[in-house]
């Protein structure tokens, strides 16, 4: 078949669509293969935590998770996350002002080191800390003289969820800092309003939906993140245990029933995440600038 | 100008203005600028520069982009800080004055308004944002702030958001929020940039208004040489973070005193000539032209298109050949070439000029400026 005879095909079989859209059968095909592909690696995995978790019928799912290793794990998570995120949204805030409206020396460095936990593996994020704090670590001995532990301890854990978790709520803000500038602050400023009034009236209602996003992811990894955690935490059962090393360590033992309980909170937790995160960005979409990122 | 005003008075809504001054304008502040020189680094943006602006002036600053116009405009409201040199305020040194100490009415070519807050809430934020014990109740700020959105003919829109506002609007409603805090000095850069051509004309028309009812001194800044010279009183024409010339619009227009000025106010055409011993030669043709303190060497020959006159048989006139003849408005122009070199000027002649292209002509200015060639570099 010549090419100008193709061309004529194509023209004559579809006059109404756009160059950039293919042919129906084309089309079909790639829809099918990204639903199949998502089915098969995370449609059934989800799928599989619930039914697996459930599978001791609901008596069996309570006692899974009211057990006291269990309510301990989430409590300890629960901390973490309300301290590494608090933590984060005061340093994302902190950085992406300095960023996004000052001129400084070393600038691009620290906007560089923000994303440094994105490339850096979490176990290498944990091994940091123990080398900074364990016991032969720098400051270890003199801690340990103080009666002060952090590694293998909830110091440990909470500075290391810190160090994965701390790129989340500045990624967000940087680019949409920068983008709004800074006049509307300048303006603030010359109608008498202080450096803290304009911080708090109009500097963060300008970034509020989009600091609630980058809180909201900052959140789900804070209290999904196992790598760095297992690192530092020593795995003392009740003690040191978060929800995802608990899960690991009951499916060690083969208490998958329990294992799968523990892990399906998990995975509402990222259900809800997931929910509220594209609510804002159907809602906010323009105020939430780096919103096509992730 | 009274004309005008007196014209005009009638758009704005009768007693719009009384109660605002009702709320106690001072009176309207002199501005100094004494020597003011700034840098970025090491790029000067501004080689010290002087400046007086006279009580209730409305004075533009009009320049190309880079020529340091909204560097001063940032330096007089407490933005930037000057690297050396004074800002006075009547007598008061202004560069002690942190930028909410100056009292500084801005408004920016994007408006800056508060996305978040109402037109309502934008214009009385100033008032809000006041020490508890000059912050007046809140009854007052909504009061004043209504009395401004009438001053500025928005009655009615005080609940909108900025977004629901067209671009003309949203710069009333920041003309307004400035307004608000009772401003000795009113500082507007590039306020019509964002806006197209013909709301910027009413605006024009309509910030002329205002300011001759609230006698603010005004400075604006702008690149647009006809919203400078249609809306000030004065304009200061910059270059290169230098002031080229200060002077009304007719002194700028008629009596430019650079070859940057000529040539950016206005249209003009140039040419490279000779001056000998009080002689003005071009491509050594001795021309019916005065020197008139020209010094003698090589010199810039400077007029505008409307300001010559053509003839077969003017001695001393500047032969040329018709290049290109257009219509232009009420007017006939002609692109013509004069010289070996072939340099082209624009001249502008009755409609009914019958000279075609590739015509003969001669034409000599009647009104031009010579500016010495400066030595290269300089």
């Amino acid at each position: 078949m010549s090419d100008a005879a193709l061309g004529v095909d194509v023209v004559t079989e579809d006059r109404a669509r756009s160059v950039t859209t293919e042919r129906r059968p084309v089309r079909i095909a790639l829809i099918l293969i990204a639903v199949a592909f998502l089915t098969v690696f995370l449609l059934l995995p989800l799928f599989a935590v619930f039914s697996e978790a459930l599978r001791a019928g609901f008596s069996g799912y309570w006692q899974a998770i009211s057990e006291p290793d269990a309510v301990a794990a989430m409590k300890l998570t629960l901390l973490v996350a309300a301290i590494a995120v608090p933590a984060n949204l005061v340093f994302g805030l902190a950085a992406s002002w300095a960023i996004a409206k000052f001129e400084f020396p070393g600038k691009s460095l620290l906007n560089t080191l923000i994303d440094l936990p994105f490339s850096v593996s979490p176990v290498i994020s944990g091994l940091v800390y123990v080398l900074l704090f364990g016991l032969q670590g720098y400051f270890g001995p003199h801690l340990q003289s103080q009666g002060i532990q952090i590694i293998f301890a909830v110091p440990g854990i909470v500075l290391a969820t810190i160090f994965v978790t701390f790129p989340f709520v500045a990624r967000e803000l940087v680019p949409l800092m920068q983008e709004q500038g800074t006049q509307d602050e300048e303006a603030a400023l010359s109608l008498g309003a202080s450096g803290l009034k304009t911080f708090l009236l109009v500097t963060l209602p300008n970034v509020k939906w989009a600091l609630l996003y980058g809180v909201i992811l900052c959140n789900a990894r804070a209290m999904g993140e196992f790598g760095a955690v297992s690192v530092v935490s020593g795995h003392i059962r009740g003690k040191t245990n978060t929800m995802p090393l608990h899960v690991e360590i009951l499916y060690n033992e083969y208490n998958f029933a329990a294992a799968f309980a523990v892990a399906s909170l998990l995975a509402l937790l990222a259900l809800v995440t997931l929910v509220v995160k594209i609510a804002l960005e159907w809602r906010y979409a323009d105020q939430i600038a780096g919103s096509n990122r992730h | 100008m009274d004309a005008r005003v007196e014209n005009e008075m009638n758009d704005v809504p009768a007693g719009a203005l009384a109660p605002v001054a009702e709320a106690g304008w001072d009176e309207p502040m002199q501005v100094t600028v004494e020597d003011v020189a700034k840098k970025f680094g090491l790029t000067p943006a501004l080689h010290g520069v002087s400046l007086d602006i006279h009580p209730g002036e409305l004075v533009a600053l009009l320049g190309p982009s880079g020529s340091g116009k909204t560097t001063l405009l940032r330096i007089l409201a407490g933005l930037d800080i000057p690297s050396s040199g004074r800002v006075l305020f009547d007598e008061d040194d202004a560069l002690t004055l942190t930028v909410q100490e100056r009292h500084v009415g801005l408004v920016f070519q994007n408006y800056a308004l508060f996305r978040h807050m109402t037109v309502a809430e934008n214009i009385g934020f100033g008032l809000r944002v006041r020490p508890r014990a000059r912050r007046p109740s809140r009854k007052e700020i909504r009061r004043r702030a209504l009395e401004l959105l009438d001053l500025v003919q928005l009655t009615g829109l005080e609940k909108r958001y900025p977004s629901q506002l067209s671009g003309g609007q949203r710069q009333r409603v920041a003309f307004a929020r400035a307004l608000a805090i009772e401003p000795r000095l009113l500082l507007l850069d590039e306020p019509f940039g964002a806006l197209d051509a013909k709301v910027r004309r009413d605006l024009r028309r309509w910030l002329r208004e205002i300011h001759d009812k609230t006698g603010h001194t005004t400075v604006f800044v702008t690149h647009d040489q006809e919203e400078a010279l249609e809306l000030a009183d004065r304009v200061v024409v910059m270059n290169d973070g230098r002031i080229e010339q200060v002077g009304t619009p007719d002194e700028i227009y008629d009596e430019p005193n650079s070859h940057f000025v000529f040539s950016f106010i206005g249209e003009s055409s140039e040419l490279p000539v000779l001056v000998e011993r009080g002689k003005v030669v071009f491509d050594k043709l001795p021309l019916n032209i005065a020197a008139r303190g020209c010094r003698d060497g090589p010199a810039r020959l400077f007029f505008r298109p409307q300001d010559v006159e053509v003839g077969s048989d003017l001695s001393g006139a500047i032969p040329g050949v018709i290049s290109m003849r257009r219509r232009h408005a009420g007017a006939r122009r002609l692109d013509v070439e004069v010289g070996r070199a072939g340099h082209r000027i624009e001249i502008e002649l009755p409609s009914q000029f019958e000279g075609g292209v590739r015509g003969r002509i001669a034409v000599l200015p009647r009104r031009w400026r010579l500016f010495p060639q400066e030595p290269e570099g300089a």
